[in-house]
């Protein structure tokens, strides 16, 4: 043992260690065993109190059975308020704030009920059982010469028997036919997950022909109500819905994968802040609509900074300049956020005549296709 | 290396111990129903095996022990809730107890999360247990999986277990964000929004992947059942079965232990399972679970009726993950956008995908791989089973430690809009300042631990040649004054002078009799590049002859006083100056 200890290891023999003495990578102490600390053994069993002394035995014992008690008693706790404390009642726990007194009640009961036991249960160990360590041996881990010759031999039988060594033609069908048999099963699932529709990705609400061709009122969200351009006071915003979206609010069905790339939201800054002349054109007098998905990985771009007039995802923090039509001035997204043009209607309220020119949302391998 | 001796002092003291064993254990035969039992299963014959096996008794080996025991609160407070959770998005009208959200359309499985939280009688603190048994489950592991980094735990024969924990940590992330993600409010739904995006930055099959995965657009109803299913029933059954064969894999191995006294590579040194390790580690466990549950009864853990359902439209500043998928979200954070970009029409997203779907693989392949590398690079094919003192593997600490600095900044920058509103910063500078710690911070810390370690190390030399300081002062006739020192006893030693100091493999045989390149040197030119650096700076251990001469040095006052420390170590004493003067070149 001792030997493959130390001349097993290493087995290159263009490399020594620096001090070499012809042993590699053990410095030269280790092997030759000469000017090194002797193990001095397992130190002096101290003895405790309670191994000695049985009143402080007795007083371990009172101990430990004293926090079983306590347990049993939280125990009852427990069991006594999951009828005794009522749903709804709540108190004020100092650094917590307002909380539900059967969370609590239940919570430290059930827990103090456990704890108890494992406090008993170490104390227990540490102050009555034995503390006297014990040695075992290790064994190398590596089966011997001969259990691996007997090993080898074993299972080359068994393979011989099955001819396969002289029988290539079963070694290369079987290897093929388990290769293959996972592939239906890969493809049932693979194939079923979907349904798959990448042009949908391209493809929002907001576009007319779900409107039957007319321009699209922008709606509250979640009112739902049309919103008027007289409304839209200067540093006023809005969370925007398009009208088309209330069928699907009514069918109740697709809601949120129709909200997910539907949201606008739609703001009103002085015009002449506007330095970008189609961010101007596609707004009205300094109304301005963009989408509200981050072009990033989709989060809803809900922080306005009125004063810098920048748009910031909460999520991994992109900021789009609403002066400069949106573009990233800082994050890790980069493309600008999609304008949607708005005009006003007849009747004064802000409708969207054309959809968005470009997929919105996080970018995809397929996007600019 | 050494032996134990056959006859110590301390036999003496245990000789009235083992006579009160005996007279204890008047033998019983074995019947009734463990007899039964016997007959059919034999198990008789494992019981004094299993009894009798020793653990070694360390803190740090009680983080493994957390980590299984909160996994075992999740599998039991997780089985709890799948009796009132229901995995579907359908939509439907609350009409719970909660009045805030009465008459609000949401997704089934977030009404009945509320059902849980207010409805079901202690279900609130079934759902918080389970919360915070996952938070600290994926803790312990990553703390377990340093306290084995560092102790050099994984190395021969446990490189396999080291494998299995690093899949079994990677799976404990996934699975906690599956889980999170379930009550479908809106701070986990905008996280499932996230992770679309995530998915889509796949070059290629990014969308199809999406499709597949949501089962259509995003988010449809496919969603939320699937996570189920993963959650409830494919990882944790990986998770069970791979635990198992990590707690296999400790009892065939059987634990490491830290060097000391007695403690030899080729013995364990502990307490027998039967009774100390059952009562210890079984009322750990209790200690444990009961921690959680206190914890779990006045803390509030994700109050998913403050959030809302989800709704794609509204968001909540401070969105964020749970704290294990920090440093992903915080990645993708850093990631300056001018990475993404086209060619042909088609959209390579590098602002994304790298920190998506790229990172944590990498991270767990390399952490998986490392102990292979190690081995590789010191040559080392013995087994290990004594730990390291992580101060006598520097290079190895300052690896481990410039990787945990990584993590540490990716976890900061998940936090960055958080850190900008409370200190009053510009989030801008924030950022900033963390993608250049994210390549700044590992060498700085890789030196500055380094650096630790080997002055530990001189530490443990001083102490070995010189004893521990008093803090007593002599004042001689003369008016000189001095610390005395008191010698270590050969136990307190031992600690300090059992390690093995490695020393960098050197090129010998480079080339053969013609003049030309060997294939073996080619091929290990690199390994003696990587054991330079690992082993270049080494403070080999007092020797007895260091002492000898230590003490010689000691025994004539004048001469020690006037040539300092330095007089007085010989030649590991000059080893160590040139290495110190080798660093300073290199530095």
């Amino acid at each position: 043992m001792n030997d493959h200890e130390t001349t097993d290891h290493g087995k290159s023999t263009a490399l020594v260690p620096a001090s070499s003495d012809g042993h590699d990578l053990l410095p030269a102490s280790l092997i030759t065993g000469v000017d090194q600390f002797e193990n001095p053994g397992l130190p002096p069993h101290i003895h405790r109190a309670a191994d000695d002394d049985p009143a402080a035995a007795k007083r371990a014992e009172r101990q430990v059975a004293t926090l079983f008690g306590l347990s049993m008693l939280a125990t009852l706790v427990f069991v006594v308020s999951y009828f005794a404390v009522p749903d709804e009642a709540t108190f004020f726990l100092p650094g917590v704030g307002l909380t539900k007194t059967q969370n609590v009640v239940l919570g430290l009961s059930l827990g103090f009920s456990i704890f108890l036991i494992g406090i008993g249960a170490v104390h227990w160990a540490k102050t009555l059982m034995s503390d006297e360590e014990i040695v075992e041996e290790r064994h190398e881990q590596a089966s011997t010469a001969e259990q691996r010759a007997k090993a080898v031999a074993v299972v080359s039988e068994g393979v011989g028997s099955t001819q396969l060594p002289r029988r290539p033609v079963l070694k290369y069908s079987l290897g093929g036919a388990l290769g293959l048999f996972i592939l239906p099963l890969g493809l049932q699932v693979a194939g079923s997950l979907g349904p798959t529709n990448i042009e949908e990705l391209k493809h929002t609400i907001w576009d007319p022909k779900d409107n039957g061709g007319k321009p699209i009122r922008l709606m509250r969200d979640p009112e739902m109500t049309p919103i008027r351009f007289d409304e839209v006071t200067s540093g006023s915003v809005f969370h925007v819905m398009p009208e088309t979206l209330q069928k699907y609010i009514d069918e109740g069905k697709h809601v949120l994968e129709a909200k997910a790339k539907a949201a606008v939201i739609l703001i009103r800054l002085d015009p002449d802040l506007i330095k970008v002349q189609k961010a101007k054109d596609w707004g009205v007098d300094g109304v301005v609509a963009y989408s509200k998905i981050c072009t990033h990985v989709g989060c809803a771009v809900g922080l306005y900074e009125q004063q810098t007039h920048h748009l910031l995802c909460p999520c991994h923090q992109s900021t789009f300049d609403l002066t400069e039509d949106c573009a990233v001035i800082f994050g890790p997204a980069k493309r600008a956020l999609p304008q949607l043009k708005i005009t006003v209607d007849d009747a004064g309220y802000l409708v969207a005549p054309a959809g968005f020119a470009e997929p919105v949302g996080p970018s995809f391998w397929e996007r600019a296709r | 290396m050494s032996t134990i001796n056959e006859t110590r002092p301390a036999d003496a003291l245990r000789a009235g111990d083992r006579q009160a064993d005996e007279h204890a254990s008047a033998t019983k035969p074995l019947g009734g129903i463990a007899g039964w039992m016997d007959d059919r299963l034999g198990g008789a014959k494992g019981v004094s095996f299993l009894a009798k096996k020793v653990f070694p008794d360390h803190w740090s080996f009680m983080l493994g022990e957390i980590a299984m025991y909160s996994m075992i609160v999740c599998l039991l407070t997780g089985a709890f809730l799948t009796f009132w959770f229901v995995p579907s998005a359908t939509q439907v009208v609350y009409d719970g107890s909660y009045v805030p959200l009465q008459g609000v359309t949401m997704s089934d499985a977030y009404r009945s999360t509320l059902g849980i939280s207010f409805d079901i009688r202690g279900g609130l603190l079934i759902r918080q247990i389970h919360h915070w048994a996952a938070l600290i489950f994926v803790v312990a592991v990553f703390v377990h999986m340093a306290r084995v980094f560092f102790t050099g735990a994984f190395r021969k024969p446990r490189e396999i277990n080291w494998v299995f924990g690093t899949i079994l940590s990677l799976l404990a992330c996934i699975e906690g964000f599956a889980g999170y993600s379930l009550p479908d409010d809106l701070l986990s739904g905008t996280g499932i929004r996230a992770m679309n995006g995530f998915i889509q930055s796949a070059p290629v099959i990014g969308s199809y992947l999406s499709y597949f995965i949501f089962g259509g657009a995003f988010p449809g109803e496919a969603i939320i059942p699937r996570l189920y299913s993963v959650h409830v029933l494919l990882i944790p059954a990986i998770l069970v079965g791979l635990f198992t064969a990590h707690i296999l894999l400790v009892f065939l191995h059987k634990h490491t232990q830290f060097p000391g006294p007695g403690r030899t590579n080729k013995n364990v040194v502990g307490y027998p399972l039967m009774p100390v390790y059952i009562a210890k580690a079984g009322g750990f466990f209790f200690i444990v679970f009961g921690v959680i549950a206190l914890i779990s009864a006045v803390v509030t853990i994700n109050p998913i009726w403050a959030y809302g359902p989800y709704d794609p439209s509204p968001i909540t500043a401070g969105s964020q993950p749970d704290w294990y998928m920090g440093f992903a979200d915080g990645a993708l954070r850093l990631l300056p956008g001018f990475l993404e970009f086209e060619t042909f029409g088609f959209t390579w997203s590098m602002n994304i995908f790298p920190g998506s779907l790229i990172l944590l693989p990498l991270m767990w392949t390399i952490i998986g791989v490392y102990p292979f590398v190690e081995a590789w690079v010191t040559g080392d094919k013995r087994e290990h089973h004594l730990l390291d003192r992580p101060r006598n593997a520097p290079t190895r600490t300052a690896i481990g430690i410039a990787g945990i600095s990584m993590y540490v900044v990716l976890f900061l920058a998940a936090g960055n809009d958080l850190m900008a509103i409370k200190l009053h910063l510009s989030i801008n500078d924030i950022t900033q300042t963390l993608r250049v710690l994210f390549f700044v911070a590992p060498p700085v810390a890789f030196w500055i631990t380094k650096r630790i370690c080997l002055s530990l190390q001189r530490a443990d030399r001083q102490k070995v040649l010189h004893g521990r300081e008093t803090g007593t002062i002599w004042r001689h006739a003369d008016g000189r004054f001095e610390e005395i020192h008191a010698p270590l006893t050969p136990e307190e030693r031992w600690v300090l002078v059992q390690h093995e100091s490695l020393e960098p493999l050197e090129l010998t045989a480079g080339k053969d009799a013609n003049g030309v390149d060997s294939p073996i040197a080619r091929k290990e030119r690199l390994r003696a590049k990587f054991s330079r650096f690992y082993f270049r700076d080494r403070v080999a251990p007092a020797t007895p002859s260091e002492l000898e001469a230590a003490h010689h040095e000691h025994d004539d006052h004048a001469a020690a006083l006037d040539g300092g420390h330095e007089a007085i170590e010989p030649a590991a004493a000059g080893q160590e100056r040139e290495t110190v003067k080798a660093d300073k070149q290199h530095g």
